[in-house]
């Protein structure tokens, strides 16, 4: 008999190549995504050593994270971002790659677009110069952020040294209370384990809330795995997955399928398997989410007030938090409903899929947004952006007073113009609080859709049940 | 890559923990197309005013840390993205080392991969650093990658894991493509058992 494994270790097993004592295994990666920022280094690289990609079949190219949300028809100014973005579109045509450039049909926020098109199966490894690559474990991938010098590895190998990471259980049981989504979920994890309880980890979360996710939530849950420490997450395929992934561009068709179906339905943990280390979180008193601090574990019921730093036992925790208020102008015991917020961003790699703008849309709809409050909404993908117009949500959104933006990675990284300016406070359903992230002198409160459309309907931080009918 | 074999230097203290690469590098530096010139973005927003004067309290604008290499930092040094901008901006600036409790995964992978050596020490070595700062802030420790090994002042040593694999390449100066390399017999027939079984 066998031994029993989990999700993570069948996906590492069926990977790994070559594995020399001493040495991190050589494991092969099936699908490699790339976009301008994190790439034009490892395509010199390439070059200066007179390498080619190995396979460029297996590498997607997109643009996101530099590009402006302005419509094509208005000029590019940031001559910067304009070169890196040709020089992206020169590797590919150079090097064979298939290229979504700005402008066609299927480009999008990378971590968008690749499961949309169906290229995320269950059971593969994916690889992506972006942190947020975590994102595809939803599929029952294992799906990690790279950098450069593995891009160029990846590029040129199709293979990447890795050392075996740990195993994490995250136990997510529990119904979903109205008005509280899978970014609750996970801002709720991060509260209790903090930015780095899952490094040197895989997530894999198991559970009936996870269950009973859509796998747009669940992209959610995993998108935000590496806020935790933990580079992946994982969830095992169901008939959730199988549903959603059948019939798209690129999943397996007819006979083919069907054998697909029956290799993912092996992935699945076995029962015995055990995890290196697990947590539990019971999502039935879970009320929606907000950080108050700069880093994405600094988080808390909209409803809670903010920690007192003296109270806390740790002398390094304490100077932390006491730093962050500082840098947030907020003050121990504040609460944040009724705090008055500038901007309100309904976008980025976790939360721009459709079903978060209808979430959002659904709350919106003849409602107006506060006077005085700047709210963007950006589709994750031109798909999304079609879908959500053939719907009429782009109308709900722009009659209450919202821009309605061309796809892309906008005020998540504020490296393409859509950005905070200092001392303002936004609600954003992205993934980073971090000091600056979204403009230098910016403060960011992070939260679901939910929260972020009634936030930006009152001007003010609000618990958006108290707007659902 | 540069290559790492011992280095001798004062410790520049920055006693923040969870350090993320958007304060080492924000993202509006990433614009860029090749590796140079990254060092002006380092800790941008904490080093220079509104109107791109030193912020004097900055210890990088110490000029008693001018010409030091290593980094004492808080715990969990490194979160966030996975820019490989982030070490090649602490290279650019000087740093060769950085010592923390923890370092984040994809940090300390791309560091490994620019010779930037994560020295991770426990938590009272670490406090008896930060202590050794305020004290003799012009003492120097010295680091040996070989024997893994951190001399203090006073002539103690601290001991400190690197990874067997990174360690050789950074003691030899090279980059790890070559070994993925030697196995592309082995990554061709995998490539093709996988093209049978689907």
């Amino acid at each position: 008999m066998t031994q029993a494994r989990t999700l993570f270790e069948k996906v590492w097993d069926q990977h790994v190549i070559v594995q020399e004592k001493a040495s991190p295994a050589v494991l092969y990666i099936d699908l490699h995504l790339i976009h301008e920022v994190t790439s034009p280094q490892a395509f010199t690289g390439l070059r200066q050593r007179g390498l080619k990609v190995r396979r460029p079949d297996r590498t997607v190219a997109t643009m996101d994270h530099s590009t402006p949300t302005t419509p094509l028809s208005v000029p590019m100014l940031d001559t910067q971002a304009a070169s890196q973005l040709s020089m992206l579109e020169e590797n590919c045509q150079e090097f064979g790659i298939e290229l979504h450039k700005l402008g066609s049909k299927k480009q999008g926020i990378v971590h968008v677009i690749g499961p949309e098109m169906g290229l995320v199966q269950p059971g593969m490894t994916i690889v992506c110069g972006d942190s947020h690559t975590a994102t595809h474990g939803a599929f029952g991938t294992l799906a990690f952020g790279i950098g450069t010098s593995e891009v160029e590895h990846v590029l040129a190998t199709q293979s990447l040294l890795q050392h075996k990471p740990k195993t994490y259980e995250v136990r997510i049981d529990g119904q979903l209370a109205r008005g509280v989504s899978a970014k609750d979920i996970i801002l709720a994890l991060l509260s209790k384990i903090g930015v780095h309880g899952g490094t040197g980890h895989v997530f894999e979360y198991t559970g009936s809330a996870i269950r009973g996710l859509s796998m747009e939530e669940r992209m959610t849950v995993c998108n935000m795995s590496i806020e935790g420490g933990a580079r992946a997450g994982m969830v095992a395929p169901d008939e959730t997955t199988y549903e959603y992934l059948a019939g798209r561009e690129f999943a397996p068709q007819g006979d083919e399928w069907d054998q697909a179906v029956a290799r993912w339905k092996d992935l699945p943990t076995d029962e015995g398997a055990t995890y290196d280390n697990s947590v539990t979180l019971d999502t039935s008193d879970l009320a929606p989410m907000i950080t108050y601090g700069t880093n994405p574990g600094l988080g808390m019921q909209v409803t809670e007030r903010i920690p007192d730093p003296d109270k806390l036992p740790n002398v390094n925790e304490r100077q932390a938090l006491e730093k962050a208020l500082n840098y947030m102008a907020l003050k121990p015991g504040q609460p944040l409903l009724d705090h008055p917020v500038d901007v309100v961003f309904i976008g980025s790699c976790t939360n721009s899929r459709i079903s978060d703008l209808r979430l959002a849309a659904g709350l919106i709809k003849d409602r107006k947004v506060a006077e005085g409050v700047r709210m963007l909404v950006v589709p994750g993908s031109q798909s999304v952006k079609r879908q959500a117009e053939a719907e009429g949500l782009d109308e709900v959104f722009k009659n209450a007073g919202a821009e309605w933006r061309e796809a892309g990675c906008s005020m998540c990284i504020a490296m393409n113009g859509d950005q905070l300016e200092p001392g303002q406070y936004a609600v954003s359903t992205s993934n980073r609080n971090f000091e600056g992230r979204q403009g230098k002198g910016g403060r960011t409160f992070l939260a679901s859709p939910l929260t972020a459309a009634a936030t930006a309907i009152n001007g003010r931080i609000t618990d958006a049940r108290s707007m659902l009918q | 890559m540069q290559k790492f074999d011992t280095l001798r230097s004062k410790l520049i203290p920055l006693p923040h923990n969870n350090i993320d690469t958007d304060q080492i590098i924000p993202a509006r530096y990433l614009k860029v197309t090749d590796k140079s010139g990254l060092a002006e973005g380092l800790f941008t927003d904490w080093r220079y005013e509104d109107d791109g004067s030193p912020k004097e309290d900055f210890v990088l604008n110490d000029d008693r840390y001018q010409e030091a290499n290593i980094l004492l930092a808080g715990d969990n040094f490194g979160c966030g993205s996975s820019r490989e901008h982030a070490p090649w901006a602490l290279v650019g600036w000087g740093v060769q080392a950085v010592v923390s409790t923890s370092f984040a995964d994809i940090f300390k992978s791309n560091a490994l991969k620019n010779g930037l050596l994560p020295v991770v020490v426990d938590e009272e070595t670490h406090q008896s650093l930060f202590d050794l700062t305020e004290e003799a802030p012009d003492a120097e420790v010295h680091i040996d990658l070989g024997a893994q090994e951190m001399t203090l002042p006073d002539g103690s040593t601290v001991e400190f894991p690197v990874d067997a694999f990174a360690k050789s390449c950074l003691l030899a100066g090279v980059d790890q493509l070559g070994y993925i390399q030697s196995f592309d017999e082995h990554i061709t027939s995998y490539e093709q058992e996988r093209a049978i079984f689907g």
